[in-house]
């Protein structure tokens, strides 16, 4: 789960890392007010979960109150990038005078913790990686071990000389967020060196393990503050993964590997998928039912692909489901089923007595994609 | 032959008397797996038809001579459960518990890089060697011995590409479903090095995903030190790109991470990939050494 900038401050600040002072603010007018209250002028930012804030307009510099509460109505009203805005975090204008950038994120390649930090930070950090990865100072953090004085050394040994023991104890810091909160990411980008020689996160990018959040109830609690699509929610409710993409074939399979296949052989077949739905291991009705209806609540699908091999889950079970899902909701795209592995056969003749209109049957994965992508053209 | 499971495999199940443990421990024996033992804390006495459970791994180790754990144990208490089956020495643990903290892996993972134990998983199917011995939730019926190592970090569509290859007759010495969380126990190349040094196993089928670059490295692994003919898939070319938040990520692993930066690494040194569950297969029996 990503959290907001000023929700992975306040962790920030819980721990001792000095950041500016912040009010958040979900109007205009409440933005005007916290802009006096921060001495009259304040750094306005779009708190959404994504990143590309400054190039995309999600950060304005207001010189009055009057300039903040035009900048939060215009960011509340605009959104950002597509999704819904419900707040921006005002800030005290700070005067920076070094920008650094630090993060602490899990290293899936060791399986360890990976400490990070450059004296470069404000231009492009990826790029910087690409170009001169020497620039970057990476330290590797044993889970059993912490980090050591050493590392921390060696890490902010290319700052300035006097933001170098206030960036050590941040890291040290920074790490005891990512412990404290079960995060998989804690950047920092910038961190500044301040013209008075304080070092503060300007910036807070926090993302917490989705499977820790069990004991994060704090932090769980936020997840109903951050906008969510209504037919990912639905889908959620069943626990069924659904990411809506922009074709026109609706695919649904069970297991995220065979699903992504899926996907790859439909866009093969010159088909163009509209989704990614991963059914588990459900097979039961109300499991298809509820995946179909999902599919088909986008209207922008024209023919639906039902992709199952059966392991543990039984083709006969899901040829079932199929047969009751249709009982239950009315539509007219077409259907394309391929049922493969254990029990496949009696699947596939289930589908074939219910002589279910608008269903189809595929003997392999390929024909099937190949199908679907046919009749999604067909429709159009 | 096969590698890391065999006819000498003595499993005891982590999380017997649950639900799953039961479900797939039943299934594992009677497709021919020496189940010896279950753990439960708490049950140690009981019995799961015929299977005899106790309280702790240490003893059943001892009672049973097992050699192999099966982890079926609730996320929230899985990490515990594999220090536990590394301390009573078992040789190979298998953990198909999905949804373990990152922070209770990461730990486990250090811990097990001093310990002579191996782990494949979590969030894993586990691994199977065809007619000799099933340890997982990988559907006896689809496999067949034969020639053919197969490692996936994927479930069901590893199934999925072992039925194109016993379809197409080509059998398999031993199928490992290593598992797609971020931290996890055997990789790719330690998979890849099993097969490489045994004898029955004369061509590796290796499927990646998108994601990390353990596949780039395998691809590495393959040109300095494989003769083995390898065959390679990779799924979610279509696959939305994910939210991403921070630069961490990039950071570490550039332009890695694509299926497009997957397959064409695979192909850099000569191994060929499918560009379909069916087509592996194809390629898999044209590349066979006859």
């Amino acid at each position: 789960m990503d959290l907001y900038e000023h929700q992975g401050k306040e962790l920030f600040r819980d721990h001792g890392i000095p950041t500016p002072r912040g009010i958040v603010a979900r109007s205009g007018d409440e933005a005007r007010r916290a802009a006096e209250e921060l001495g009259g002028g304040a750094v306005v930012k779009v708190q959404v979960q994504t990143g590309g804030r400054g190039k995309g307009g999600g950060i304005v510099v207001a010189r009055s109150p009057d300039e903040a509460a035009a900048a939060a109505e215009r960011m509340l009203s605009e959104g950002f990038k597509g999704t819904p805005v419900t707040r921006v975090l005002c800030e005290e204008l700070v005067d920076v005078a070094h920008e650094f950038y630090c993060a602490i994120t899990l290293d899936r390649s060791t399986g360890t913790f990976l400490a990070m930090i450059t004296a470069e930070g404000g231009m492009d950090i990826e790029q910087l990686a690409d170009e001169r990865p020497d620039a970057i100072r990476r330290a590797h953090v044993d889970p059993m071990l912490g980090v050591h004085g050493y590392q921390l050394r060696w890490l902010a040994g290319t700052l300035p000389a006097e933001a170098r023991e206030p960036a050590m104890e941040i890291l040290r810091k920074i790490y005891e967020v990512l412990r404290a909160a079960d995060g998989t990411l804690v950047e920092v980008n910038p961190l500044a060196q301040l013209g008075d020689g304080r070092v503060v996160a300007l910036d807070s990018k926090v993302t917490v393990d989705d499977s820790a959040l069990y004991r994060q109830p704090e932090i769980a609690k936020l997840r109903a503050e951050f906008p969510i699509d209504p037919t990912e929610a639905k889908a959620k409710e069943k626990d069924l993964q659904y990411v809506k993409l922009d074709g026109d074939v609706g695919i649904m399979g069970n297991g995220a590997g065979l699903v992504m296949s899926t996907l790859d052989l439909v866009a093969q077949a010159g088909g163009r998928p509209a989704n990614f739905l991963d059914a588990g291991g459900g097979s039961g009705a109300d499991v298809i039912a509820t995946g179909l209806e999902v599919m088909l609540s986008d209207p922008a699908v024209r023919s639906v692909l039902v992709n199952i091999f059966g392991g543990i889950t039984r083709c006969d079970e899901v040829a079932r489901g199929i047969v009751q899902a249709l009982g239950m909701i009315e539509t007219t795209v077409p259907m394309v089923v391929r049922l493969d592995g254990t029990n496949a056969e009696e699947g596939r003749r289930i589908l074939a007595d219910a002589s279910l209109s608008g269903v189809e049957t595929a003997d392999t994965m390929w024909d099937g994609a190949r199908m679907a992508a046919d009749l999604s053209k067909q429709a159009a | 032959m096969s590698v890391l499971i065999d006819r000498s495999t003595r499993v005891v199940v982590q999380g017997l008397t649950g639900e799953q443990g039961r479900f797939h421990g039943l299934r594992n024996r009677a497709y021919g797996t020496e189940v010896v033992a279950g753990v439960t804390p708490g049950k140690g006495g009981q019995d799961v038809e015929g299977i005899p459970v106790f309280d702790t791994v240490m003893e059943a180790v001892h009672e049973t001579q097992a050699n192999t754990s099966l982890v079926f144990v609730p996320a929230r208490f899985a990490a515990e459960s594999i220090y536990e089956a590394a301390d009573a020495s078992i040789d190979l643990i298998v953990c198909i518990t999905e949804g373990i903290p990152v922070h209770d892996m990461a730990p486990v993972a250090s811990y097990l890089r001093g310990s002579p134990s191996l782990l494949i998983g979590p969030n894993c199917p586990g691994l199977i060697s065809p007619g000799k011995s099933n340890v997982g939730i990988i559907p006896g019926e689809i496999c067949t011995p034969g020639p053919v190592g197969l490692v996936s970090r994927s479930g069901t569509l590893t199934y999925q590409i072992v039925h194109e290859l016993t379809t197409g007759g080509l059998g398999q010495s031993t199928c490992i479903g290593i598992g797609g969380d971020p931290v996890h126990g055997l990789g790719f190349i330690e998979a890849l090095e099993r097969f490489e040094a045994d004898p029955d196993t004369h061509l590796v089928v290796l499927i990646g995903e998108i994601g990390g670059d353990d596949e780039e490295k395998a691809a590495a692994f393959i040109a300095d030190r494989m003769s083995t003919p390898v065959v390679g898939y990779v799924a979610g070319f279509t696959a939305p790109p994910g939210k991403r938040m921070g630069h961490a990520g990039a950071i570490i692993t550039g332009s890695r991470g694509t299926a497009q930066a997957k397959a064409e690494a695979f192909e850099k040194v000569g191994v060929k990939v499918g560009r379909t569950p069916a087509e592996v297969a194809e390629l898999a029996a044209a590349a066979l050494p006859s």
